[in-house]
């Protein structure tokens, strides 16, 4: 089986070809996996990232795509499917992936599969390691957009056990990175600065510690780090100093991400964890996770560097998963910018909030889609860039 | 202009809560400040007081975070990785500027050219480490 897959969900334009092997194993490896990356492009230019990006998705997905295909000698037709992100993400980026393979499967007589980015990124580690997809395990991802830990049952059977209440531990990273005048991308500048500090020399807080809370707060950390900057601002030029700062501040990010996921696996009793997403990229993490789940007794599978930012090679291979499982995902008719990976529950409160905002004064239910009008704006201002 | 001081993160999130009670739909809430001044607390209160029960997070990767099922959409916008004018006016910020929800964004300076009128602005700054201002400032005319 050989899946086409293609990402827009943010800064990243990327399309992937995966292919099943040996055939009806139901584990996949990355055949091309090409990125055009805005990060890349600016960096240079020391600016902190992207010109959003509806226009660079629009320029870059067709190259890429015949780039693909071209790299491994494939016509449309030798494809199984197409695989496409359908959110969560920027509407007007998404959009862009989404009709062009929707239209791509079209023209090629092929299905099309919509893909929800985070079970991408949370199913990602068996790509790497070039293995079936097995349950039941805890997943972390996290990245500069999402931290957040899942307990993976099934497919499609996704139980939310902690996330987030603020910042993400990527966007953490970087913002530290620029209170500390590093350059951008921050975690990895972060990373090579701490190589050379202490991480025991400053105490930086860890929130939401206490036992059986697997939420995470990042915010309070980089405010910690911002009145130090403060305090010492001699800590921009002390070569020590920072290197200090950079591993105290690390060690806490660490440690938090360590404790809450390998407890949380330990809670819900799985034999296995799988970590993905951007900060994974960091070493001392990936150290760090791989001694606690050896000392607990648990298999550890973690996402390539390669495969942990943004990309379309995960995109399709939860897509082939899927499809050796039997399962045939329906695309949806509308990307959805804030497609959640867990079922939606409402519980009574959320469904009277959400009555009363679709009524109107008089109790009446109010005509169709309100957001649709923002909607139909923002799809003109997407397929006619500069407009 | 009005200052208003707050003592904790609770009650940046209180402040944004009863201000959505004065929500009708239609305002942008401009919102300065450096990192750690309290705006994405104030937006967390803020969804809340709008009836939204679902996580808010900082959209500084996401660029966008949209809020449905309250009594008003609310859109969460952050621009702070967008140092150029041109990337802003790029990400279609102005289209949710006049729609049926209210649109908060977060280091609105980036946008500054592309606001309308009537724009709501916020500045959020800390005086200390425990204590946060927020001063409204009247639209320009």
């Amino acid at each position: 089986m050989v899946i086409l897959g293609i990402e827009t969900s943010c800064d990243e334009t990327s399309v992937a070809i995966v292919q099943e092997d040996p055939p009806y194993s139901g584990s996949f490896y990355v055949v091309v996996n090409h990125i055009a990356s805005q990060i890349a492009r600016h960096a240079p230019f020391g600016g902190v990232v992207p010109e959003v990006a509806t226009r660079e998705h629009l320029l870059n997905l067709p190259r890429l795509v015949h780039n693909a295909l071209q790299d491994c000698e494939l016509t449309p037709r030798l494809i199984d499917a197409v695989a496409v992100t359908e959110g969560p993400g920027l509407a007007a980026s998404l959009l862009i992936g989404h009709s062009y393979a929707r239209a791509f499967a079209i023209a090629a007589d092929k299905p099309v599969i919509g893909v929800n980015h985070l079970e991408a990124h949370l199913f990602s580690p068996f790509l790497t390691h070039r293995r079936p997809v097995a349950f039941p395990f805890l997943g972390l991802i996290a990245s500069g957009g999402h931290s957040i830990l899942v307990h993976v049952r099934s497919w499609d059977d996704y139980k939310r056990i902690g996330a987030t209440a603020d910042d993400a531990a990527g966007e953490c990273f970087d913002k530290v990175a620029k209170l500390l005048g590093l350059p951008y991308p921050g975690g990895p500048e972060v990373e090579k600065m701490a190589r050379h500090g202490n991480p025991t020399r400053y105490d930086f807080p860890r929130s939401f510690m206490q036992a059986g809370n697997y939420n995470f707060s990042f915010s309070g950390l980089k405010t910690a780090v911002r009145y130090f900057a403060e305090r010492h601002p001699e800590v921009l030029t002390d070569g020590n100093m920072l290197a200090d700062v950079c591993a105290s501040f690390q060690a806490a990010v660490v440690e938090v991400l360590v404790r809450k996921t390998v407890d949380a696996a330990l809670r819900t009793g799985v034999p296995r964890v799988l970590a993905a997403g951007g900060v994974l990229c960091n070493n001392v993490l990936r150290q760090a996770l791989a001694e606690e789940c050896r000392h607990q007794g648990l298999d550890l599978m973690l996402a390539d560097a390669s495969i942990c930012t943004d990309n379309a090679a995960m995109i399709a291979a939860v897509a082939g998963g899927k499809l050796a499982a039997g399962i045939h995902p329906r695309i949806r008719a509308d990307i959805d910018p804030n497609l959640s990976l867990f079922a939606r529950q409402p519980d009574r409160e959320e469904a009277d909030a959400f009555r009363a905002g679709r009524e109107g004064k008089d109790g009446k239910p109010r005509k169709g889609n309100e957001n649709r009008a923002v909607y139909t704006r923002r799809q003109r201002g997407a397929l006619h860039p500069g407009s | 202009m009005d200052t208003i001081t707050l003592n904790s993160p609770e009650d940046m999130y209180d402040l944004g809560k009863r201000l959505a009670s004065e929500l009708r739909g239609g305002e942008v809430l401009a919102l300065y400040g450096g990192m750690g001044s309290g705006k994405t607390h104030f937006v967390k209160g803020l969804a809340r007081g709008l009836g939204y029960t679902g996580e808010v997070t900082s959209p500084t990767f996401t660029l966008i975070h949209e809020y449905d099922g309250g009594r008003l959409p609310l859109y969460h916008l952050d621009l702070y990785r967008l140092e150029e004018p041109d990337a802003v006016s790029r990400l279609g910020v102005e289209d949710y500027f006049g729609g049926p929800g209210v649109t908060a964004v977060e280091w609105a300076d980036r946008a500054e050219p592309l606001l309308p009128g009537l724009t709501w602005r916020l500045h959020f700054s800390s005086p200390s480490e425990s204590r946060r201002t927020v001063t409204s400032i009247p639209a320009r005319h």
